[in-house]
């Protein structure tokens, strides 16, 4: 069952979310491989602390916290910032779902796809149950 | 040994377990949380937070592959992550208030399990012809290429498969794995659709599940960067060249061998978590 009248075909939708994915892994991994070889220049002769949990420091925990550091360069937000992106490709896969399907006229699964987003969101802005 | 020798050493041991996962098909973050807990002694709660980022690596990196084929069905995925995202704010929300010994035997037991049924082959008789009134006003029925063209499939039991996928949610965010293992028999068993749809489509929808526990796990401080970067970077790579070399490679012995592994470090994950040493 599939709208004679679109301007894109589910097989477009399904190359243009190929693209997308495959992109945000990409650059993400980039990122996190640049931040990752600032820290191990920066600090790698240190000693790991990763046997007891005190959780990472509140300025790795937000957004706001991660940018700041990024600005001065810091290894460690970088990697962070990078495992944003990282999060960031399956919701924004799903930001292009929206538009597909609302372009397409599935109102039924527009629907669906912008509550899946609105969990998603909900999550990442800081929402538990 | 420092920070550079635990990071080289961490990379290289999940550049091995994205290969095997990957060549095996048991996904390459279902070793990394025991191996780094049990062989390199890291706390599970940053454990956890490392594989959650490395499943979300490989699960899209992989899908855009998928897709590109045409197996994956992405109105079934769409549907069924309704499901798997609430069940998985669920699970990262429940982690917080459950000790960590009790999640070490959690992860056991869904560990051997997933051993188990990836030593299954299931081979299910092709799917009957009658349409089911609930997948078709949910518009799920599709068809994927085989060797002799399109192959139409219709699905059932939708109330069955979207139940167990909020069980695979929660387990998802309540572990930090993808749940690959619940999400194919939910759709293959549950809800009969055809095997290589089933599983491409579970690897299409464990990076949105897992993106949904991840901001919850970023806020609790369990995603470390100095952890996470290596594991991370080397499930993708891993992953990466297990599924080139796939193509050519004999994977019955392996996955076996693989499995056998698997169900050795979820005893012991199990094993742990019992005696409180976790």
């Amino acid at each position: 069952m599939k709208p004679a009248s679109t301007t894109l075909t589910d097989r477009q939708v399904e190359i243009i979310v190929a693209d997308l994915l495959r992109a945000g892994v990409l650059l993400a991994a980039a990122v996190v491989a640049l931040g990752g070889i600032i820290l191990l220049v920066r600090h790698g002769r240190e000693m790991p602390h990763y046997s007891t949990f005190v959780g990472v420091p509140e300025e790795l925990r937000t957004i706001s916290g991660i940018c700041r550091g990024v600005l001065t360069f810091r290894g460690r937000n970088i990697i962070q910032l990078g495992l944003l992106l990282l999060i960031a490709t399956p919701v924004a896969r799903v930001a292009f779902s929206v538009v597909a399907f609302a372009l397409q006229r599935d109102r039924l699964y527009a629907g669906i796809t912008l509550f899946v987003l609105a969990v998603l969101v909900f999550s990442l802005a800081g929402g538990h149950v | 040994m420092n920070t550079f020798e635990l990071t080289l050493v961490i990379w290289l041991g999940s550049l091995l377990a994205g290969f095997l996962g990957a060549l095996t098909g048991l996904g390459g973050g279902i070793v990394v949380t025991p191996l780094l807990t049990l062989v390199f002694g890291v706390d599970i709660r940053y454990a956890i937070g490392a594989t959650l980022v490395s499943v979300i690596a490989t699960s899209s990196g992989a899908a855009a592959a998928y897709v590109k084929e045409g197996f994956t069905n992405l109105r079934i995925g769409m549907f069924l992550e309704i499901a798997t995202t609430v069940g998985a704010v669920v699970g990262a929300s429940l982690a917080a208030h459950v000790p960590t010994s009790t999640i070490a035997i959690i992860l056991g037991v869904v560990l051997l399990y997933s051993a188990y049924a990836s030593t299954r082959s299931l081979a299910r008789t092709p799917a009957d012809d009658r349409p089911d009134r609930l997948a078709t006003l949910l518009n799920l029925d599709s068809n994927y290429p085989t060797p002799e063209g399109l192959q139409e499939y219709h699905v059932r039991g939708v109330p069955a498969g979207f139940s167990l996928m909020f069980v695979a949610g929660t387990l998802s965010g309540l572990l930090g794995i993808g749940s690959g293992a619940v999400k194919v028999i939910a759709m293959d068993q549950g809800m009969h659709i055809p095997f290589k749809v089933s599983t491409t489509t579970s690897n299409f929808m464990i990076g949105v599940t897992a993106a949904a526990s991840a901001g919850i796990y970023l806020r609790r401080g369990y995603i470390d960067p100095g952890l996470a970067m290596p594991v991370m970077l080397g499930v993708l790579l891993g992953s990466f060249l297990g599924a080139h070399v796939l193509a050519k490679a004999r994977t019955a012995t392996l996955r076996l061998v693989f499995g056998v592994v698997v169900a050795v470090l979820a005893v012991e994950m199990i094993y742990h978590g019992l005696t409180g040493r976790i």
